[in-house]
């Protein structure tokens, strides 16, 4: 017993050396890993998405071809914004590790502006579609395309619904420990969108329009 | 703690280790943005403009952005391999075989079955 405490002291004690120094360090380590867990496994959710959208690219039945319907440009501004709302968080991250409440609230708006701004984009961008009868029906390429990147658009959904509850929390509560480990899995959380984006903007939009 | 620092090799270079923070820094966000820009911004213009082939295209495109994904697992996800991240880091190896065998067997599977299985291909009369 005695020795399992040692070792568990010095565990937390190399942790803190490596990782600032966090209170409640060893729950919110294993809050974090559980949460990088669930987050390996939507990678694998969206390994079969990408699967399925790859081998029904072919298929338009008669419909367009992602050529005729990707707009690069509005994919571009998309990509900007959800890369320069991976950055925002950032700062909003060191902003907690300095204990700057305020700063933190400010950097997570600006993060929740640029989310909304890529989820407006891409919700105009499904309805053009629809608007013009290219619908998940029309053929196997769109059902494909609007499983895979309709998935993705309410993963940054649920990010900002998320992100607007977490602000309230600092809001209210302050940088308390629960709320840093709230902050820590949200980032993991917004992070991970943006390398799943990274996969659909060129699977499906370059490859696409190649 | 000093020596823990160099026993991992996470001691940050040149600066003093008053935050603690060597895997978040706002310069570590910066290269990574920076970075992260550039890897997109390239293949955008190479199919954009349309200037070289599109094969040539297509495999740029996807080199960089597994390259950007590695840059935004390294500078905005903090992985490395410190020890405090085995877990992390197995998770993620696991993770990346699992996502390899998934999306590398149904391509080859459903790419044979369109090969072999085509209407006009099938022995209709060999009943």
């Amino acid at each position: 017993m005695t020795v399992d405490i040692r070792l568990a002291a010095d565990t937390a004690l190399l942790a803190d050396a490596e990782e600032g120094h966090e209170e409640h360090h060893d729950t919110a380590s294993i809050v974090t890993l559980g949460f990088w867990i669930y987050l390996m496994s939507d990678c694998v959710l969206f390994a079969a998405l990408f699967a399925t959208f790859t081998v029904l690219r072919g298929d338009t039945a008669g419909g367009p071809t992602g050529r005729e319907i990707f707009g690069l440009p509005n994919v571009a501004i998309e990509t900007a914004c959800l890369l320069v709302s991976s950055f925002t968080y950032g700062m909003a991250m060191i902003a907690a590790e300095r204990n700057r409440k305020s700063e933190v609230l400010r950097w997570l708006g600006l993060t929740l502006l640029l989310g909304l701004g890529f989820l407006s984009l891409e919700i105009r961008e499904f309805a053009d579609l629809v608007h013009q009868g290219f619908g998940p029906e029309r053929s196997g390429f769109l059902s494909g395309f609007f499983t895979l990147v309709g998935t993705h658009g309410f993963h940054v959904f649920s990010g900002i619904i998320w992100m607007l509850v977490l602000m309230a929390h600092v809001a209210y509560r302050g940088l308390t420990p629960e709320n840093r480990t709230r902050l820590m899995c949200l980032s993991l959380f917004w992070h991970f969108l943006d390398i799943i984006w990274i996969g659909v903007f060129t699977i499906v939009y370059l490859l696409g329009a190649a | 703690m000093a020596s823990a620092d160099v026993m991992h090799g996470n001691a940050p270079h040149g600066v003093p280790h008053g935050d603690g923070e060597a895997h978040a820094s706002v310069r570590g966000y910066v290269t990574g943005f920076v970075l992260s820009v550039l890897l997109t911004a390239v293949p955008f213009a190479l199919v954009m403009s349309g200037t070289v082939p599109a094969a040539t295209a297509v495999a740029v495109a996807i080199g960089l952005a597994v390259v950007q994904m590695v840059v935004h697992l390294v500078y905005f996800l903090h992985m490395n391999r410190a020890s405090s991240q085995s877990w992390n880091m197995a998770a993620l190896v696991f993770t990346v075989i699992i996502v390899a065998i998934l999306v590398i067997g149904s391509l080859w599977i459903m790419y044979n079955m369109n090969v072999n299985m085509m209407p006009g291909m099938m022995p209709v009369d060999a009943t």
